[in-house]
């Protein structure tokens, strides 16, 4: 059953009393084959739970990062259907890591929301994330795909006060991603750990799912940071930006693979940095 | 919708819906603001002060009303229907975008809001709040893509002496669907205190609503003035469409009316069979994009596909959620002109009426053009001249091989 992959990654994480890495990049990135050598590395090195991006050509709350990684993949010939033929392919091999879709809700629309909850199922998709389809918009994707088993996670933003936080946090499931700034992906990382620390809280009196904390992280002392204060840590922007580098030099599927990896295994190593105040907790 | 039934112009529902359009398609960020505009917008409606304050700028500051003119020598040259124009390329500014431009204003202003932005494609509504931020002393900044900054050059130096910033966007295409996407990007990020004004009857509820309720001045207007010069309604408007600002403006009080027959005109680019068009009805697909549904320019896969127009003012790949829903309604009819015809209209229309009509409007002139010779002399046409052509010469010098 889908759902239970996250819960048990969580739990998983809750025995070793640590934060997990939630890894992102953009499925198709910067052609389907590379991207799959970077995806079937990811587990081992140390990324926790995946969420791969969905291409779309107008990602209205992406910065420029992960807005050219989407159309690399789309020039490479990416569509939805290639996105969950990569989950299934992943899933050969791998049954265990949470695999979390990202995107935006056109090319849903277009593919047919009963059709797509059915086909992420098989492929063996966890959970959705779908940045503009919020609580108002509820009934003609979220109910459906709750319903069906597959998580819909819920990003709360700063501007989602104590009133709204309830409709928020209604109809969700796996966990709950809380936007760390307002503004875009690949922005500055917020350094307020305060304010940080009080919506995490807020969260979390309003729900009992693991809170994942994200936007701006791009380095492993600031997961260290947010190991401390949340459940998992969400990298985008910085992992996408490697991927691009190798690219640009002209590196083979491998040597990008290889190279995006051992930055992955960097950040994981910031997720340990809780360890003992989560005993605590 | 509303469970009145006798009429079409109640809409949209309390989530922002007309029929399965509009909505609220936005991150997260955004909801809550977009929650309190559609407040503030609620009690400026309820507020005496509100709407006196916009009607007495309105009046004094952008001209209005503006006139209903007859276009006689079109109406002999064509040889069949009367003729009229609604003169809304006579507002300050040189547009109808100063109407809304004029309403959202004055509802920053009651929100605390102390900056604002805007997106601009044919750079009419980007000149539009660059002037009003200027009058009320706000800052502005204006994304703009970059190929429109190349084809728009008088107006991004309007912008400029009105002291707005212009930010080029050079993302996708460059042209307004990237300009939008990249205001929605400065809007999610300076939350606090930013209003974004939005130039067309598109976007998030409540924008639709408030862009139509602010333009509908236009039909207002032509009501009451075609009642004046000819004692009745008259049985056709035309308005050209990009999101449809204009044309909702003019459409919305007469929606009621079933003897008025009303067509909206698509931008139909070199051809609707060559893809090179930005006619969202005539050739696409129901989608979401910058906030709401409605038809959009799209791939199988969901992909946006980029417009084309010879005018950067309809080169925009969806139109407003309102009009996708006139359209499945069957109450307006939605028809297509081309690059080539509305040139053509444009320089029939400078020499015949000295009235140099911006790109946008010669779409809808050149709708005019194909069904009044053939309609009775006693048939009314109203037409909404919706922009001036100044900000086009050097477009249209250039297509005819002029070199100025």
């Amino acid at each position: 059953m889908a759902g239970q992959r996250i819960e048990k990654r969580f739990a998983a994480l809750k025995e070793e009393g640590r934060a997990g890495l939630v890894t992102f990049i953009t499925a198709g990135d910067p052609d389907p084959d590379t991207s799959f050598e970077i995806l079937r590395g990811l587990p081992a090195a140390g990324a926790d739970l995946i969420e791969l991006g969905m291409p779309f050509s107008d990602p209205m709350a992406d910065g420029p990062s992960i807005q050219t990684a989407g159309l690399r993949a789309l020039e490479a010939g990416m569509t939805l259907a290639k996105t969950l033929a990569l989950v299934t392919r992943f899933r050969q091999q791998d049954a265990h890591t949470p695999i979390i879709l990202m995107g935006y809700y056109n090319p849903i629309y277009r593919y047919g929301t009963d059709r797509f909850i059915a086909d992420a199922l098989s492929a063996g998709v966890d959970g959705v994330i779908v940045v503009d389809l919020p609580p108002e918009a509820d009934e003609e994707f979220c109910i459906p795909a709750l319903r069906a088993g597959l998580n819909f996670i819920r990003l709360t933003a700063p501007t989602t006060d104590d009133k709204r936080m309830p409709t928020v946090l209604a109809h969700t499931g796996g966990f709950v991603y809380y936007v760390s700034i307002t503004g875009i992906t690949g922005a500055a990382a917020s350094n307020d750990l305060e304010t940080i620390a009080s919506a995490v809280s807020r969260i979390r009196a309003n729900c009992a799912l693991p809170v994942a904390v994200g936007f701006g992280l791009k380095a492993a002392e600031h997961i260290a940071a947010i190991a401390k204060i949340a459940d998992a840590a969400v990298v985008g922007t910085a992992i996408v930006d490697r991927i691009a580098a190798g690219h640009a030099a002209g590196h083979d599927a491998k040597r990008i693979a290889a190279d995006t990896h051992r930055f992955v295994s960097e950040l994981a190593a910031g997720t340990h940095a809780g360890q003992k105040d989560k005993v605590a907790k | 919708m509303s469970t009145r039934h006798n009429t079409l112009r109640s809409g949209p529902d309390a989530n922002g819906h007309f029929g399965i359009f509009g909505g609220r398609f936005v991150a997260e960020t955004l909801m809550p603001l977009i929650l309190d505009l559609e407040q503030a917008y609620n009690a400026a409606k309820q507020d005496p002060a509100f709407a006196e304050e916009l009607d007495e700028l309105l009046q004094n500051y952008a001209g209005r009303p503006s006139p209903l003119y007859f276009a006689e020598r079109l109406t002999e040259h064509f040889g069949g229907a009367k003729i009229y124009f609604k003169r809304d390329e006579l507002n300050h500014t040189g547009s109808h975008k100063i109407n809304n431009c004029l309403g959202q204003i004055l509802l920053a202003r009651r929100m605390g809001k102390t900056r604002i932005i805007a997106e601009t494609g044919a750079g009419q509504h980007g000149v539009a709040a660059a002037t009003v931020a200027a009058r009320f002393g706000l800052p502005c900044i204006v994304y703009m893509g970059a190929a429109d900054i190349e084809r728009q050059q008088p107006n991004v130096f309007r912008m400029k002496l009105l002291g707005a910033e212009i930010v080029p966007v050079t993302a996708g295409t460059g042209t307004l669907k990237d300009a939008m996407n990249e205001a929605l990007r400065d809007w999610v990020t300076n939350v606090a205190d930013t209003f974004y004004i939005i130039g067309t009857a598109a976007g998030p509820h409540p924008y639709p609503t408030l862009v139509r309720d602010f333009q509908s001045v236009i039909g207002r207007e032509a009501r009451e003035q075609m009642y004046a010069q000819e004692g009745r309604l008259p049985d056709t408007l035309v308005a050209c469409i990009g999101g449809g600002s204009n044309a909702i403006g003019l459409f919305h009080p007469f929606l009621d009316d079933p003897d008025v027959k009303i067509y909206g005109v698509e931008a139909a680019g070199k051809s609707i069979e060559s893809g090179a068009h930005a006619a969202s009805i005539a050739g696409g697909e129901p989608g979401v994009l910058h906030g709401n549904r409605t038809y959009l320019l799209q791939t199988e896969d969901g992909q946006i596909k980029d417009a084309h127009s010879i005018s950067a003012g309809l080169d925009y790949p969806g139109i407003g959620p309102e009009h996708a829903w006139l359209h499945e309604s069957g109450r307006v009819g939605y028809v297509s002109a081309s690059d080539s015809e509305a040139l053509a209209a444009f320089q029939l229309c400078s020499r015949l009426e000295g009235i140099i009509p911006a790109l946008e409007p010669s779409h809808a002139l050149a709708f005019v053009a194909k069904i009044a010779p053939d309609l009775p002399k006693e048939h009314i046409i109203c037409m909404n001249l919706c922009g001036r052509g100044d900000k086009d010469i050097f477009t249209v010098a250039r297509l005819l091989g002029e070199d100025i």
